[in-house]
């Protein structure tokens, strides 16, 4: 093994000391929320939005925006972590788990993996076992406030224990497949699974 | 598996500056590969006892310059690496770097189609990338860059782009500034709004590819004045940065 590479000079500025054990590798803490998306914020209406379970299900579903917020809802406070380096801590958000959504459709044993999809196009492939188990929401609120468009509202998935692109904005709804394909960061270089922790960022990583 | 994107140890050749808060740094690589137009870099800092910090910068010279790429930088106020790059680092230092990264918001001439590239402050540093590029590969599609900085000291690379578009084949600039002009000045003086995007836009015909890049605020209110003047979603590529002004 080479001798670590030293920067000249470098000492770093050390900001959050207090927080150290809740800072993956590679990442720096932010008070604001930046936006990251590939093209313009998608909006859709209300009254036209729904959200589908579909795929490999007993039976696929699908909730009208009403219908929605009639489900059981919970607050979760969190750590996100962007792959472009910045870290958000203990976000407050609104929304209904991806287990209650569950609740609802009959899980084949067969589904392994789910897409996201929303408006706008944007995909992302999770592995079911990572948006299981208190794992994942679906939110509405950030913050006791209807979730803002440019992050992501109506509603965005949000899986905090991975990079945030897996946090998908304005999903539509969660398709349960078989096989794994790639989505749309995870077909242009990003890494498939994207475990901060582990500093899975590109492919290959 | 994919070949992992590996870190480097670049060496500065050339740091210059090109604004008050801006500086262009050239890197040579010895592990080098030609990016696309609008792909980014991650630089890696790591102090004496392993504390490191990472941050991406966008690659602004071309892709078809051998083994060296030029990023330009921001000083950030309060800044933990472009406080470092600019205040510390001189030809000669070493960097660690791997890249380029980002499949998305990329450029490449055999691409064609015509161009309309939107840059907000330091935004413009992709967009240069895919100018030069545009140069260098001797590509002639109709490009128009509308530019909006806050003063005129404030514009990166004014003499490159006044030297482009006097001598590259169908390039064309429009600069705007949103708090102090040029003496003499009679472009445009304000942020960028839905009748500038008609007018920079509207010559470029229906089937125009459009980049955005600058801060959060500044890419979503050009992406959305942008779609309202009928310009597909599909056909407008963002890429965002910094912080979104407190709101959330």
């Amino acid at each position: 093994m080479a001798d670590r590479f030293i920067s000249r000079g470098f000492l770093g500025k050390r900001r959050q000391p207090d927080v150290a054990g809740r800072v993956p590798p590679g990442q720096y803490v932010v008070n604001d929320f930046p936006v990251l998306s590939a093209g313009p914020t998608p909006r859709t209406p209300l009254d036209q939005w729904t959200f589908t379970i579909e795929g490999v299900v007993g039976e696929s579903l699908k909730w009208s925006w009403h219908e929605f917020l009639q489900l059981p809802t919970q607050t979760f406070v969190v750590d996100i972590h962007c792959v472009t380096k910045w870290s958000k801590l203990d976000t407050r958000w609104q929304g209904v788990s991806v287990d209650t959504l569950f609740e609802h459709v009959e899980l084949d044993p067969q589904a392994v993996y789910v897409i996201a999809f929303c408006d706008g196009g944007y995909t992302t492939n999770i592995p079911l076992a990572d948006v299981i188990n208190g794992q994942a929401f679906v939110a509405y609120n950030y913050d006791d406030r209807p979730l803002a468009p440019e992050h992501g509202g109506p509603a965005r998935l949000v899986v905090p224990h991975l990079y945030f692109w897996k946090s998908a904005k304005w999903i539509r709804g969660l398709r349960l497949v078989e096989t794994d394909r790639p989505g749309f960061w995870e077909s242009l270089g990003y890494h498939n699974r994207g475990d901060p922790w582990k500093e899975q960022r590109y492919s290959g990583d | 598996m994919k070949r992992p994107l590996s870190w480097q140890i670049a060496t500065v050749v050339d740091v210059r500056p090109e604004t008050a808060k801006v500086k262009t740094f050239t890197l040579e690589l010895p592990d080098w590969t030609p990016h696309r137009a609008g792909q980014h870099y991650d630089v890696r800092l790591t102090a004496p006892d392993g504390y490191q910090a990472q941050r991406s910068y966008s690659v602004a010279s071309e892709p078809e310059r051998n083994k060296e790429i030029d990023l330009t930088v921001e000083h950030l106020e309060d800044g933990e690496v472009s406080s470092y790059l600019h205040d510390v680092v001189i030809p000669g230092d070493q960097i660690e770097v791997r890249g380029p990264i980002g499949g998305y918001f990329v450029w490449e001439s055999a691409r064609g189609g015509s161009l309309l590239l939107i840059a907000g402050g330091s935004g413009i540093v992709p967009l240069m990338s895919m100018i030069r590029h545009r140069a260098a590969a001797g590509s002639t599609v109709p490009t128009r860059l509308l530019y909006s900085s806050r003063t005129p000291e404030d514009v990166i690379y004014y003499e490159e782009l006044q030297k482009r578009r006097a001598i590259d084949k169908g390039i064309e600039v429009f600069h705007t500034f949103t708090r102090a002009r040029p003496s003499g000045w009679t472009g445009y003086v304000r942020r960028i709004d839905h009748q500038m995007l008609r007018e920079v836009a509207e010559p470029l015909g229906e089937g125009l590819q459009a980049f955005i890049c600058g801060p959060t605020l500044f890419v979503e209110a050009a992406a959305n004045a942008l779609v309202q003047t009928g310009i597909k979603p599909e056909q407008i590529r963002t890429e965002r940065f910094g912080p979104t002004g407190g709101s959330s």
